[in-house]
């Protein structure tokens, strides 16, 4: 019994941590966290839970920004568009480890909404963008990374 | 010369210009093998004000979502605006949108509209299709088909029921009426088709 208390308190505290970790943003605050400035490098990820690629390639997202001081990676899931409830997102978030940012879009008319986060972005996932937040410049990529393709986005902002 | 064809190239070849057809274009004919073993040609279609072709496959959450939706579109049209549904993923990415995957797919579905596969991704690729599903109203002008529509089916993936605009409805509407249509293009979240390497 209090091996079951103790394993429900667990599943408890690590699921409210990853909803501290996952928090619900609109349109405005997503807009700031990619455009503030600042001294890093943002690496910006769009992902959802059930996107395959985008699954595969969260380790590369994780490793680069615990190697990289100047780098400041952000996950941010669009697993709200399809199912209202963040559940999902808070389990996958803990049992994944993620150790970056991860935060989760909750905004309606996805046809408006697109464009303002980037102009050529079509709506599908992965997509990705890695911002100079000193000088603003900006990259846009729609497509699964592989190992060494962050590096080279990365410095062609710098 | 040679030097200069060869930049020229690396050039075209690294600009981030996406392809694909844009709303007023021409569609070059294509065709398909369908789920049940018969090939598929756009130019077949001849008595018809247009045709609506979307880029779906088994496996996304999004094409699942609006399964009943498109289901619903194959009937409504089915006799003077023909629904076309075109599967592009690579089956080596995304095993279970191989031919065999399709055909069982379209029988547990009950498809009575062609579900095409496009194996080499040259119809995604001269369409411009980035996700799925991805639809493509087409309008018919003599022997040619043009883009009036592109983009998402409505403005709702998550709920049917909370729809405000139906975009590919209205876009073909719009043909049948002989009128422009009011939205001519739009983006959805979706899964990315699935190229091959």
């Amino acid at each position: 019994m209090t091996r079951f208390i103790a394993i429900l308190l667990f599943a408890c505290s690590t699921a409210a941590a990853a909803q501290d970790q996952a928090k619900i943003v609109k349109l405005p605050e997503l807009q700031e966290l990619i455009s503030s400035k600042g001294d890093k490098i943002k690496v910006i990820n769009f992902w959802a839970t059930w996107c395959a690629p985008c699954v595969k390639e969260m380790p590369l997202f994780e490793k680069l920004g615990q190697e990289r001081t100047d780098v400041q990676v952000t996950f941010v899931s669009m697993d709200l568009d399809l199912d209202p409830d963040p559940s999902k997102v808070y389990k996958f978030v803990s049992r994944k480890k993620l150790q970056s940012k991860v935060v989760m879009l909750d905004e309606k008319n996805p046809n408006s909404y697109i464009e303002l986060i980037d102009k050529s972005w079509s709506g599908a996932l992965p997509a990705t963008i890695i911002v100079n937040s000193k000088t603003g410049q900006r990259k846009f990529v729609e497509k699964e990374l592989h190992e060494g393709d962050l590096e080279k986005l990365i410095a062609e902002v710098q | 010369m040679l030097v200069m064809a060869v930049c020229m190239f690396v050039l075209v070849a690294a600009s981030p210009v996406r392809m694909g057809y844009e709303v007023g274009d021409t569609v070059a004919d294509f065709k398909l093998k369908n789920t049940n073993g018969k090939m598929v040609a756009l130019s077949d279609y001849k008595d018809v004000k247009g045709v609506i072709v979307i880029f779906d496959c088994n496996t996304c959450p999004y094409s699942k979502a609006y399964n009943d939706r498109i289901l619903a579109l194959g009937k409504k049209y089915s006799k003077t605006f023909p629904l076309i549904l075109v599967q592009s993923n690579d089956p080596e990415k995304s095993p279970g949108d191989s031919y065999d995957a399709m055909v069982k797919y379209a029988e547990d579905h009950g498809y009575d509209f062609p579900y095409l596969f496009d194996e080499t991704q040259n119809v995604a690729r001269n369409f411009g299709a980035t996700n799925t599903p991805h639809a493509f109203v087409l309008k018919k002008e003599g022997a040619a088909f043009k883009v009036v529509y592109i983009g998402a089916i409505d403005d709702n993936a998550r709920d049917a029921a909370a729809v405000t605009k139906r975009y590919v409805e209205d876009a073909v509407d719009a043909v049948t009426s002989n009128k422009a249509a009011a939205t001519t293009k739009t983006k959805a979240i979706g899964c990315t088709i699935k190229w091959a390497d």
